[in-house]
């Protein structure tokens, strides 16, 4: 009886903190002078009509880089802690044809979904950890199909190192090209035509780093995960 | 007007599957629907113009957090038979 009374009383608490957001809060009319002046900078001075990507890639370049290096620590985690164990056959039914015919036909083209996503990232929704996570999924679709799907622990981890040295060189590239506090600026290469894949600076490749990276670190987890005898 | 009936019945959808998921007693039914949240969450992103925002939900909530979830419950499973 106490205990439902004292949820009640921090509901209540919550509720009370928190109105006064809801009490005050309108649906502008307007933008903010920052928000002005990103879509400004995204269209005239970086050539990308996809105004998330600049701020995501250039604006919060740094934030982005933070959340790289978050999942990096997230799947050296995961792959510390689980060891992995030998995969034992027969252990699990293998999947049927039918699945596995699917599966295979699939996968490549998921694959290519994903490569399409964060190669258009600045031209069109989504970007490097859209286009990674779809790749991984593509990856958990052969898992699930073959009970013995095997990766290639060592093309994973060399993919993953080399595009994470390549995302942080391209911001480095910038810093020396383009001067101080100029760190992930992707202006260093020509903005080109608009709305060609080949425009916006550096953006493509940034974000082909990320995508890369993403997807060998989601499918790096996704196998630690999954176990002795095969999939779920 | 029927995006906005649509996106009081999404919302809908997606607080009791929020329910549900605190309230049932079996984790698996726990966890799909969490995913459900995800993907009702996604297309209400989509609807209100942020197919951004909406993409990374559906990839990462829906699909990558739901298979890890159950990947873990499987491992939690098998080490309790030991």
């Amino acid at each position: 009886m106490i205990k439902q009374l004292l949820v009640v009383l921090a509901l209540a608490g919550l509720a009370w903190l928190l109105w006064p957001f809801l009490a005050e809060f309108r649906v502008s009319e307007s933008n903010n002078a920052l928000a002005t002046e990103y879509i400004h900078g995204s269209i005239n001075e970086l050539n990308m009509p996809n105004v998330v990507t600049a701020v995501v890639v250039t604006y919060r370049g740094l934030d982005t880089l933070g959340e790289v290096t978050v999942l990096f620590l997230a799947t050296a985690g995961v792959g510390f802690l689980l060891k992995r164990r030998e995969l034992k056959g027969g252990k699990r039914r293998a999947g049927t044809e039918i699945l596995r015919t699917g599966a295979s036909f699939l996968a490549p083209l998921i694959v290519m979904f994903g490569v399409y996503i964060f190669t258009h990232g600045h031209l069109s929704p989504g970007g490097g950890f859209q286009g990674g996570v779809v790749i991984a999924s593509a990856m958990l679709l052969l898992c699930l199909a073959y009970v013995d799907f095997d990766f290639s622990h060592r093309l994973l981890t060399w993919l993953e190192s080399l595009s994470g040295l390549a995302y942080a060189g391209l911001g480095l590239l910038g810093l020396v090209l383009l001067g101080a506090s100029s760190f992930l600026d992707p202006r260093f290469m020509p903005a080109g035509n608009w709305l060609r894949l080949f425009s916006a600076g550096a953006v493509p490749l940034i974000y082909s780093c990320v995508g890369l990276k993403v997807g060998a670190e989601l499918s790096t987890v996704l196998d630690s995960l999954r176990g002795p005898g095969g999939a779920a | 007007m029927s995006e906005t009936i649509l996106l009081v019945l999404l919302a809908l959808i997606c607080l009791l599957s929020a329910l549900y998921s605190i309230f049932t007693r079996k984790v698996l039914h726990a966890v799909i629907a969490s995913g459900v949240i995800s993907l009702t969450a996604s297309i209400i992103y989509l609807l209100v113009a942020a197919p951004d925002v909406a993409m990374t939900e559906a990839t990462i909530g829906a699909g990558l957090t739901t298979v890890v979830f159950l990947y873990t419950l499987k491992q939690v499973k098998e080490d309790g038979d030991d």
